[in-house]
């Protein structure tokens, strides 16, 4: 088996805040269509992770590397435009106008028509077929001309993913996708998360064990900000270091 | 799919109301003609009132000192038509380009900070430009004012009357031709991208969107149709005043889009309809507290919130949303 094309990778990133250390020399690589997942505790510097390769923090030395190219200090819309995409743990939606519009807006963005001031939103044909594939794909076709701010939870937390994907990502970022969403409606993000297009390589950030060992085929963990191991679901689950993290961890949690 | 597109589509398209009210607004200095001046004077701050909405209402920037580019428009039109060539329609392009000039200088101070930021900033620049028209007096005429501003006929054939009949239909065919591209604007994927900036700039930027480009754009667009504003009210009263660039006319448009409604083209034009009235009845009767009354009526209106003041009905039922009120 050849080995994959790596699509994103990190060498040696550090980010220091002022003298406290969120990522210490972090190497991680995403290949090709993978099924990735990243763990660790509370405060082991997963969020920060994500906002270094996306751009929103600037690395204090390291390169990220996307598709063989350096983007440690491009701007943040422009490795977007580049295939490198994130959703957010907590749900970063357009408030005021409607799945439908949001769809409409970032797929014509997407599309090069985000400068077209002349033409109605929904005038092209190919956005809106590609707002319907969307709309359908995450179950919102329902709620498609409510306003965001009056969506369920759950819609709301699928609207974040679809948007996501309206961008048509190479490598899509997922920050705990299913945090927060109660019992009734998780099925439904399970199921989309589960059929996200082959192709696009998937970083996902995630507590629920259940859907990281589901999902990922590689599984990287995280402590203090430095990565503690790396395999896959199998090795990671056997792996004796893992295994007391999670269970100090435990016991943090238990005396809250 | 035609459904979804029909849905999109919607919010483009002219509602049948529309055509009538502006067919009463040009109706009105014919009928009305001993009211020409103030349909001239509401149409100008209508205008002006667009151009903050653009910036407000879909960017979501905040702003005390939209005068800045509307008394530059005004200067700039005055100045050409003195000391250049009296054509109307040419000083109004001469206000717009030089509004829109200012606008993407000062959009570079926008950019970045709080809402608190841009309102000191917005502010400040409307203040330099005040004292700068102040102390350049062998220009603009100082404290006195520029004076001596001869307007020509409009398209060599229509002069601007005492009545204002002239004025008054020369302004609301520039606001009606700044309505109809604004709306464009607004309706557009570009209108959409704005909004999205205005919604959360965090996530536009993470869907591609580059936020510092979209905001100077839209923020220089608006600094030209404020411009438009300013040079009418220059032309069609041929005198330009330090009181252009005032705080208090700052402060008047951000007053009559919220009392019209932010976010909604029609805002401005019905803010600055109510307000001209309001300003226009109270002073008739009690010409030295009509302050006070527009006061309260401001604190009412954004305390009640214009949807419940405007639909009584609704007061006793139960609290349930109109879905899709406006936009």
């Amino acid at each position: 088996m050849s080995a994959p094309q790596i699509v994103l990778s990190t060498e040696g990133l550090v980010k220091k805040f002022g003298g406290i250390t969120a990522t210490g020399n972090v190497n991680l690589s995403l290949a090709q269509g993978a099924r990735h997942a990243l763990i660790g505790p509370n405060g082991a510097g997963k969020t920060t992770l994500i906002n270094l390769m996306t751009g929103v923090l600037e690395p204090t030395s390291g390169r990220i590397s996307l598709l063989g190219e350096d983007i440690t200090r491009m701007a943040p819309e422009q490795r977007v435009n580049k295939g490198l995409v994130r959703t957010f743990q907590i749900n970063q939606l357009f408030a005021s106008m409607t799945p439908l519009e949001t769809l409409a807006m970032v797929v014509s963005q997407q599309q090069g028509l985000g400068n077209r001031w002349w033409q109605p939103l929904g005038t092209h044909r190919r956005v809106v077929e590609r707002c319907e594939e969307l709309l359908t794909l995450f179950r919102l076709t329902e709620v498609m001309n409510q306003r965001t701010e009056v969506l369920a939870y759950g819609k709301r937390r699928l609207l974040e993913m679809a948007i996501a994907l309206a961008c048509e990502p190479k490598v899509l970022l997922l920050d705990e996708p299913v945090a927060g969403v109660p019992a009734g409606e998780r099925e439904e993000l399970l199921h989309t998360v589960a059929a996200l297009p082959a192709d696009v390589s998937v970083l996902l950030i995630e507590h629920d064990m259940d859907l990281v060992f589901d999902f990922a085929t590689r599984i990287t963990v995280l402590v203090n900000g430095a990565v503690l191991t790396e395999g896959t679901p199998q090795e990671i689950a056997n792996d004796p270091q893992v295994k007391s993290v999670y269970l100090g961890h435990g016991e943090e949690l238990a005396h809250v | 799919m035609d459904a979804m597109q029909h849905s999109l589509l919607r919010n483009a398209r002219f509602k049948a109301w529309e055509p009538l009210l502006w067919l009463a607004a040009f109706a009105a200095p014919a009928l009305l003609p001993g009211h020409a001046l103030i349909v001239n004077e509401i149409a100008i701050v209508a205008l002006f009132a667009l151009s903050l909405d653009l910036v407000l209402g879909y960017a979501g920037v905040v702003s005390l000192g939209h005068a800045a580019f509307f008394g530059f428009g005004a200067y700039a039109a005055a100045l050409f038509a003195k000391l250049v060539m009296p054509d109307p329609l040419t000083g109004l392009l001469v206000g717009i380009v030089a509004a829109t000039l200012l606008g993407a200088l000062c959009s570079l101070t926008i950019l970045r900070g709080s809402d608190l930021t841009r309102l000191m900033v917005t502010l400040g620049m409307a203040l330099i430009l005040l004292e700068l028209a102040n102390k350049l007096d062998w220009l603009t005429g100082g404290s006195d004012g520029l004076q001596g501003v001869i307007m020509g006929p409009l398209l060599g054939r229509f002069e601007f009357d005492l009545t204002g009949q002239t004025a008054a239909w020369y302004s609301l065919t520039v606001l009606a031709l700044w309505f109809v591209l604004a709306r464009r604007w607004v309706h557009s994927p570009f209108g959409a991208t704005l909004k999205a900036v205005r919604d959360n700039p965090l996530r536009a930027m993470a869907i591609g969107i580059a936020v510092h480009r979209r905001l100077a754009v839209i923020y220089t667009l608006a600094a030209g149709v404020a411009g438009a504003a300013g040079a009418l009210l220059a032309q069609t009263s041929g005198f330009a005043s330090l009181d252009l660039f005032a705080l208090d006319r700052s402060a008047d448009v951000m007053m009559m889009l919220v009392i019209g409604g932010v976010g909604w083209l029609y805002g401005g034009v019905f803010g600055a309809v109510v307000f001209k009235l309001l300003h226009d009845v109270i002073s008739s009767i009690t010409p030295q507290y009509w302050t006070f009354w527009i006061g309260l009526f401001l604190v009412v209106l954004v305390l009640v919130g214009r949807d419940r003041l405007l639909k009584p009905w609704q007061w006793f039922g139960a609290g349930k949303a109109t879905p899709g009120a406006s936009q």
